[in-house]
């Protein structure tokens, strides 16, 4: 026993030797030319480095964890056969890699990188081309997503997947990614605590985003436009948006942002502009909106009757072309202190706040409500009399639908 | 020299000329006379074309008017209340009408002084008296010295004094050969100044002649006395 | 050329009237205040074309009727000159049409260089108001024009059409389309609503407007035909081409008319 004293550091330093990660090349013209030979030969927390050069292969399975990183990135073609990548172990790291062509299908969700059963795996600065889903994440705990391109050329909602979608899984970051081109850019369903930050979502064929039962999570600073539908929030309760920006969402059923069974959340400091609706709120309660920026929507903002207990203070409302239209004459939500650009009223005691209240919904957007085609009558002088007129005696407006301290000026 | 035939007018349901037949020779000073309402100021529109005829035709050196705006190059005319655009002021006017005319020469500097309107010219045409007002149609009928002269009761508005001026004037005018055609109530102006006179009833030509023909004819020494007593045979 | 020479000379007269700078002031006053009160951003730009809606036809209309009755003296100078009838038709039409039209532009123009906007909004939507407002100022003054040779002898009567024509194209018209609407809504009735709107030239350059400053609230519309012309350059097409033929026709009109005048 008297070697142990010089055998445990050696057994130490030999256990130690695994984390003391190896290196394994692949290059298409070298003596490992495929990334499930280089996986296959790697033993965990080894580092695989694929040189730049393109790769047909398909259903590359990481089992162990990897950190595989791209050298100028190589593509990956997946030639339209099954998934490209599939992560099934915890600890998983991808970067600067190009991953093409996953298969299209109506059965299965082939995905360019699907994620499944896993703990913290990070995919980085990856760019998906032209895949059916873009990264498919299921059941994992800690995945982090950060700073990738994810771009497809998708027509029809059938014929095209997500951009990044979660489902069942935890606590994840999604950061800095840009997604174009997919179905929904964004897809979230029984996700619970993650976080959203600087992406942006556009030209995207249903949803920027759309996330449904999955509580807990917070948004920020993204940016989503042009996308067919706008973004769709649903079924959730304590999320925070804040600080987003929804712009340019156009057509019949687009909206900036459409809440659906939303309780407890924070809506805060986004800016929804020329979007045809702004904010769709329906069976939605006990939520803040505040700060936000509406600029020259369609409408602002369309407030569905079952929807209560909402507060909405300190908006600023400017240049849309109906600021707030509901479906009732009732009204069990709170407005104050926003400002509203269509506001007529004083302030004769110079204190910032109008010395009249602001009646935000119009008769005229009752009237399209009811005739959509009168629409058409928008600007003139002669509906510009009917609301004034409305004004002066609601009939057919909330009564009891206003902001009794409506700001004079924007808030900066 | 002026050619009208078949010439009818109505105003509705008014008949105003009821074809009209006149010819007015080169060098000729012709007075039109008739009562109120008988269709001379309409003549004298016609052949300006301010009023377009329902039927018949005017020409003008024997040239058909309809369409035509380059024959009022030989006419001079005076309406019979000269109103002009009130902010302009008297050189204003003038200027303005050398330059439509495409600036070809005039004589209005002599016309002025004839007149002694030198100390209007920069009046506003709103402020000038009835009577320099019709001074300031007279310089524009004659200033760009044109072949035939119209004027429809050209004065009116003036006072002796002045009045003779343009009595002068227009004899000047006439001895210089120009075809004179005038309107009038006052028949000692038409005897000064005219050698012909037309008759005219309810746009009918009643008699057109040498004037003191029609003196001796009715036995009077004077027109006024011969007019009247056509007139009494008219309404007989 | 002799146009020109009429032109000069009635512009001279109109400014010593002092009424167009006037109505330069007016506009200008108003954009001031529009501006002052609501930014120089899209609100102001809104209000502004709102307001140009207004005026334009209304001042033109009335304007345009009054014009020839107010300058029959000049009219009757002009025609024992040897000069064309549609010389001095386009001569006196063009001596109000292009100074409203002037003044609208000066007035609109002046607060939005010195309040930055001009710099600072999209140039198109600029351009799209002032444009407007000339192509309003001229239609107007013409319809004007026409409706003041048929009652020339008569200023109250030719005012009087010109006040109810105006209030027919700006509000009773869109009343009669909000009836249509309602009463005919379950029917298929966006293409005869569009063909309607063609019809009245205030409506022609409101929607004009609703292009620029509203397309996101119509193409929210569910209809397949409103979003068929709005999202396409076919509405812009068709409404300059029916807002040009509003312009000639009634000018075309009353050159004839004025042809055959007895004055």
């Amino acid at each position: 026993m008297k070697y142990l004293k010089f055998i445990l550091p050696i057994l130490g330093i030999l256990m130690s030797m695994p984390v003391q990660a190896q290196l394994v090349e692949i290059s298409p013209n070298g003596e490992i030319n495929s990334i499930q030979q280089g996986i296959n030969l790697a033993a965990p927390y080894d580092t695989l480095i694929i040189q730049k050069g393109k790769y047909k292969e398909h259903d590359i399975e990481v089992n162990k964890p990897l950190t595989i990183i791209g050298e100028d990135y190589p593509i990956i073609d997946g030639d339209r056969q099954g998934f490209i990548i599939i992560i099934t172990s915890d600890d998983v790291t991808l970067k600067g890699i190009e991953v093409q062509h996953a298969s299209t299908s109506f059965m299965e969700d082939y995905a360019g990188i699907l994620v499944d059963q896993t703990k913290n795996t990070l995919i980085e600065d990856v760019r998906l081309v032209d895949n059916f889903f873009g990264i498919y994440v299921a059941e994992s705990e800690g995945t982090r997503i950060r700073n990738n391109y994810l771009s497809a050329s998708g027509e029809r909602e059938t014929s095209s997947g997500n951009g990044i979608h979660l489902w069942y899984s935890k606590d994840a970051h999604i950061e800095g990614n840009y997604v174009r081109g997919h179905r929904d850019g964004l897809y979230f369903e029984f996700v619970d605590g993650a976080t959203i930050r600087n992406n942006v979502s556009e030209e995207n064929i249903r949803y920027g985003i759309h996330f449904m039962y999955s509580d807990n999570c917070t948004y920020i600073g993204n940016t989503f436009r042009d996308n067919g539908g706008g973004v769709a929030v649903m079924y959730t309760n304590n999320v925070n948006i804040i600080g987003n920006s929804f712009e340019d969402n156009w057509g019949s059923s687009a909206y900036g942002l459409l809440l659906k069974e939303i309780n407890r959340s924070k809506i805060e400091d986004n800016t929804f502009a020329n979007n045809s609706v702004g904010l769709y709120i329906e069976a939605t309660s006990r939520n803040t909106v505040k700060r936000n920026t509406f600029s020259q929507n369609g409408w602002a903002i369309k407030l569905m009757a079952n929807s209560t207990d909402n507060v909405f203070s300190g908006n600023s409302f400017v240049a849309n072309t109906f600021e707030l239209v509901t479906n009732s004459r009732q009204n069990f939500n709170t407005f104050t202190g926003n400002y509203w650009s269509a506001y007529e009223g004083y302030d004769l005691d110079r204190d910032g706040i109008g010395d009249v209240p602001h009646h935000p919904v119009r008769l005229f957007s009752v009237l399209v409500e009811r005739q959509p085609q009168s629409l058409l009558l928008l600007r003139s002088l002669l509906i510009d009399m009917l609301d004034a007129a409305e004004k002066f005696m609601p009939v057919l407006t909330p009564e009891t639908l206003y902001d009794p301290k409506p700001l004079m000026t924007q808030a900066p | 020299m002026i050619t009208i035939k078949g010439l009818s007018k109505s105003f509705g349901s008014q008949t105003v000329l009821d074809k009209l037949e006149l010819v007015l020779p080169k060098g000729q000073a012709t007075g039109i006379v008739g009562p109120n309402g008988s269709g001379k100021t309409t003549t004298i529109k016609t052949v300006l074309g301010l009023v377009k005829p329902d039927e018949g035709e005017v020409l003008v050196d024997g040239i058909e008017i309809s369409g035509n705006w380059e024959y009022r190059n030989k006419i001079g005319y005076m309406p019979q209340t000269a109103r002009y655009p009130e902010n302009m002021t008297v050189n204003e006017l003038f200027n303005f009408i050398k330059e439509i005319r495409g600036n070809i020469p005039s004589v209005e500097q002599r016309l002025i002084q004839h007149f002694g309107l030198e100390a209007e010219l920069n009046k506003r045409m709103r402020t000038l008296s009835g009577g320099n007002r019709q001074k300031v149609g007279a310089v524009l009928s004659m200033m760009f010295n044109p072949d035939i002269l119209i004027f429809d009761e050209p004065t009116a508005g003036l006072d002796p004094r002045s009045s003779v001026q343009f009595k002068r004037l227009v004899k000047d005018q006439k001895e210089e050969g120009k075809t004179i055609l005038l309107t009038t109530h006052i028949m000692s102006e038409i005897e000064e100044l005219a050698d012909y006179l037309i008759f005219i009833v309810e746009g009918k030509i009643k008699y057109h002649g040498p004037m003191d023909a029609l003196i001796k004819k009715h036995k009077e020494q004077r027109l006024e006395g011969a007019v009247a007593k056509l007139m009494e045979e008219e309404a007989a | 050329m002799k146009t020109l020479t009429i032109l000069k000379y009635q512009w001279k007269d109109l400014f010593r009237g002092k009424w167009i700078i006037g109505y330069a002031l007016i506009y200008w006053l108003i954009s001031d205040a529009l501006i002052r009160f609501g930014g120089a951003g899209p609100k102001a730009m809104l209000s502004i074309s709102n307001i140009m809606l207004l005026l334009v036809p209304l001042v033109g209309m009335i304007y345009g009727s009054l014009y020839l009755y107010q300058s029959r003296e000049f009219t009757k100078l002009l025609l024992v000159q040897p000069l064309n009838r549609k010389t001095i038709f386009w001569g006196l039409y063009g001596g109000l049409a292009i100074p409203l039209a002037a003044a609208f532009t000066f007035g609109v123009t002046v607060p939005m260089v010195y309040s930055g906007m001009l710099f600072s909004m999209a140039v198109h939507s600029i351009l799209m108001i002032l444009v407007l407002g000339i192509i309003l100022s001229f239609l107007f003054t013409g319809i004007g024009f026409w409706i003041g040779l048929k009652y020339f002898e008569d200023r109250i009567k030719g005012l009087g059409f010109a006040l109810v024509g105006w209030l027919f194209l700006a509000i009773l018209y869109d009343g009669l389309v909000l009836l249509a609407i309602f009463i005919l809504g379950d029917y298929p009735i966006e293409k005869p609503m569009l063909a309607m709107s063609m019809l009245n030239p205030i409506d022609l350059a409101r929607i004009i407007v609703l292009l620029e400053f509203d397309i996101s609230a119509l193409m929210g519309y569910t209809g397949a035909v409103f979003n068929r012309f709005f999202g396409s350059s076919l509405g812009i097409v068709v409404a300059s081409l029916s807002l040009i033929s509003w312009t000639l026709v009634p000018l075309l009109r009353g050159t004839s008319r004025f042809k055959k005048m007895d004055l």
